[in-house]
């Protein structure tokens, strides 16, 4: 049996040769065990940003105040929506799956600058504790200690933010050490591609998930400079009383939404590009045939990527902007529409005549197909100028996100945990079990979210601790998917830790997959990962009759078929 | 890591024909690109700061007019100069590198160390001046709503000055870092004429910081430069 990445011992450190395992982990440098523990941060956040919504699902099960005041309320969405923006979802996917699988994927044996991966993990992790002490705050006025909670919902908006006693500088320094963490992994990324392809993978032999990342990769690297900026000016504004964000100083509030959303906007895009990929991988593999439209999927990456970019404006309809402006981020928020619909018609046709495999990777990706379809086309629907001054800040733009981003990204990060979790530990899950939280996922993303579509309409607005009477059924229906989910959501990663704790081994290739990353010598696969570098002279999904065309000696890496 | 010297590996295709393989040890380019889109994102950082500028140039035209002509635009064009000297400095010492000229490469880089000190002295002067005339932030000629407040668009012009020559200062400092930290790479013979890609970067940051300015100094000293001469 051969020694694979999770042995004690097998890894290069950033620092000396630690004897412990402990400190193994710690100073690793391997981008799979650097992934991992991306990984296990992040779900810690997921799940104390859940359980903060369930907990105002609960408050809002009926009229009026139950256990929460409105104050806390706020609190609460606003811990919900940092946590899960911030420090779960831009970096997750990238930070999961682009570490452990990109580099395998392209034959590499690591990424470009494996210290520099290393120490950016642990920039995350200084951002993260900036973040969550940055929420609380105490302000200290006559010799009193006032405790309060950041209550400004995640978007910071100025000048509130900037005139209550909550500490939105500091959550803007840990918004630009968190960026920081994510340039620094774009850049190591986009090196990667451009330098570690196995020899002969040009850039349209690649698996389309490094498609995602390299395109993610560019967004991260150019949007995110803006809050260091924003950062900067606030501090000016908080500290110096310079009012660039203070209409009563000559400044100007909207510039604030501006900058904000030109980070912010790019960022949505940056969380589901990749989640595309993931879908591009399954997809051909559970379909057992080639993938449909290889290139369209490839450059409409790029090009959702690129259009991304210049639509930061359609979050200001209702803050004031010439029509003109209006119009045109209007448009341009439609055109994203287009190479999206490229990519699902695309997946649609490589499912035409295969033979699909219905386990669970696919069932959480043709979930997607559904839920990301009414979140992506909701917001087609809110794109619009003249619906959205009616639908901003109602419930219907909370549901068009969540099924935009739980429905797209989250499903799809599912979908890949569940895919890739024989490669990463070497075990099988339990695949009733995962069919069964998929279906209780599912349900409870459309019982929890769908009737905000309708109380949306209807005007029940966001943010709000209480609600006039006519909403109570919706809210209530609502509360009991929110139990759905969350028991789905338990059940899955119960199913996860218990298989890696004592699942059935995995074979090498447990899917007949086709892409360079199962082909490792072990499973789960060794320190350097492949024996040998293979040379790539054939396409990322080749299939003949259902079975993988191309097949390798796993010691030499050579072509057997 | 690994404390062997790194051999590549070969790829063999089905014809027999061998490829070496990238790997991410000794990769130049690799280390180039990675710093060329480093160097992108801090264009995008400051790209986005004159964005804001330009957008309160346009709100508060004649504000930023007046402010800007009390800017000293001596010392402000002197350092210009220094600077793209010191960039000159920095520049000619990679070529002595690349030629085996290691003494006249680390002369060169003492050289720049120099001139950026210079530039930092004279801006150390110019905020001074400033300072005396009750212009700096924090001061009451830079809040809001006070009797001896400036008005508005001078306000966010000045805050704008400190804050973008502030940042620039402090890749200024950042800079005089690298280059010592650079000069001790060259001792340790570890930046030699074959390994140089830590001075190549040292060198491409140091062209970003001197371009940087050429755009800074425009922006903030020579707006206003047709109101008035001198300055504090």
């Amino acid at each position: 049996m051969s020694k694979s990445y999770l042995d004690a011992g097998e890894t290069h450190c950033a620092i000396g040769h630690p004897k412990t395992v402990f400190w193994q982990w710690m100073l690793t440098v391997d981008h799979k065990r650097i992934g991992i523990m991306y990984a296990a941060v992040m779900f810690v956040f997921f799940f104390i940003a859940v359980f903060t919504a369930l907990a105002m699902r609960i408050e809002l099960f009926a009229p009026g105040s139950q256990f929460l005041d409105g104050d806390t309320f706020n609190q609460a969405f606003t811990l919900h929506g940092v946590l899960m923006i911030f420090l779960f979802i831009i970096p997750g996917i990238p930070a999961i799956f682009g570490n452990i699988v990109m580099p395998l994927m392209i034959g590499a044996k690591d990424v470009s600058f494996p210290r520099l991966n290393w120490f950016t993990f642990w920039l995350y992790i200084f951002g993260c504790l900036v973040a969550l002490t940055s929420l609380f705050n105490f302000n200290i006025t006559e010799g009193e200690i006032l405790f309060n909670f950041a209550d400004t919902g995640w978007t910071f908006y100025a000048p509130y933010s900037l005139n209550t006693g909550t500490n939105v500088v500091t959550t803007l320094v840990a918004a630009f050490i968190l960026g920081m963490a994510s340039i620094l992994t774009g850049l190591n990324f986009l090196v990667t591609i451009h330098r570690l392809r196995a020899p002969g993978m040009g850039f349209f032999q690649m698996p389309l998930f490094v498609w995602g990342i390299y395109a993610t990769a560019w967004i991260q690297l150019l949007a995110t400079p803006v809050v260091g900026i924003t950062l900067i000016l606030a501090v000016m504004e908080k500290y110096f009383g310079i009012g660039i964000f203070d209409p009563s100083k000559g400044g100007d509030p909207v510039l604030f939404q501006h900058l904000f959303w030109i980070y912010s906007h790019p960022a949505v895009y940056l969380m589901i590009l990749p989640a595309f990929g993931i879908m591009s991988e399954i997809m051909p593999v559970f379909s057992r045939r080639e993938i449909f439209g290889y290139r369209t999927i490839a450059l409409s990456s790029a090009s959702i990527a690129g259009i991304g970019y210049l639509v930061w404006g359609h979050h200001l309809f209702t803050s004031g902007m010439s029509d003109v402006a209006k119009t045109i981020f209007s448009f341009l928020t439609f055109f994203v529409a287009i190479p999206t619909g490229i990519k699902f018609y695309d997946w649609i046709a490589t499912m035409y005549k295969g033979k699909i495999i219905l386990d669970s990777p696919m069932l959480w990706a043709l979930g997607t197909i559904i839920t990301f379809a009414i979140g992506g086309l909701t917001g087609v629907t809110i794109a619009m100028v003249g619906s959205d001054i009616h639908l901003q800040d109602t419930y219907y733009s909370v549901a068009h996100f969540h099924y935009a981003i739980l429905g797209g990204v989250v499903f799809l990060l599912f979908a890949g945990l569940h895919y890739w979790f024989p490669l990463v530990t070497g075990k099988l899950y339990n695949e009733p079990k995962a069919k069964v939280a998929f279906y209780l996922n599912f349900v409870g993303i459309n019982l929890l979210w769908f009737p905000m579509f309708i109380a949306g309409y209807l005007g029940m607005p966001r943010r709000y601790f209480d609600y006039l009477p006519e909403f109570e059924i919706y809210h209530q229906i609502s509360g009991i998917g929110a139990v759905v989910i969350i028991s789905g959501l338990l059940l899955m990663f119960q199913n996860f830790l218990s298989s890696w704790k004592s699942g059935e081994a995995s074979p090498l290739n447990p899917w007949n997959a086709t892409t360079l990353e199962w082909y490792t010598p072990s499973s789960p696969p060794p320190l350097e990962n492949h024996t040998k570098v293979p040379y790539v002279d054939f396409g990322p999904y080749e299939y003949h009759y259902g079975q993988p065309k191309v097949k390798f000696d796993l010691q030499t890496m050579k072509r057997i078929d | 890591m690994s404390d062997h010297p790194y051999v590549p590996e070969i790829a063999t295709d089905r014809e027999g024909n061998e490829y070496e393989v990238q790997g991410w040890q000794g990769d130049f380019f690799g280390g180039k690109l990675g710093f060329w889109l480093f160097m992108l994102t801090e264009i995008m950082m400051f790209g986005a700061m004159f964005m804001v500028l330009t957008y309160y140039f346009t709100l508060h035209h004649d504000d930023f007019i007046n402010a800007s002509s009390s800017l000293n635009r001596t010392l402000g064009g002197f350092n210009t100069v220094v600077l793209l000297i010191s960039a000159l400095t920095m520049g000619l010492g990679l070529l002595k590198m690349r030629y085996g000229d290691v003494k006249g490469a680390k002369l060169m880089i003492w050289a720049t160390i120099l001139l950026a000190i210079v530039f930092l002295g004279v801006k150390a002067v110019e905020w001074t001046a400033e300072y005396n005339h009750g212009v700096f932030l924090g001061l009451p000629a830079l809040q809001g709503g006070l009797p001896e407040s400036k008005p508005f668009g001078e306000i966010i012009f000045f805050g704008m000055y400190f804050t973008m020559t502030g940042l620039h200062g402090f890749h200024i400092i950042v800079g005089i870092g690298l280059m010592l930290w650079l000069l001790k790479r060259i001792n340790a013979n570890q930046v030699n004429r074959e390994h140089y890609i830590l001075y190549f970067n040292i060198v491409l940051y140091w062209d970003l910081v001197h371009l940087i300015w050429v755009f800074v100094f425009p922006y903030y000293y020579m707006i206003g430069a047709g109101l008035s001469t001198g300055g504090h």
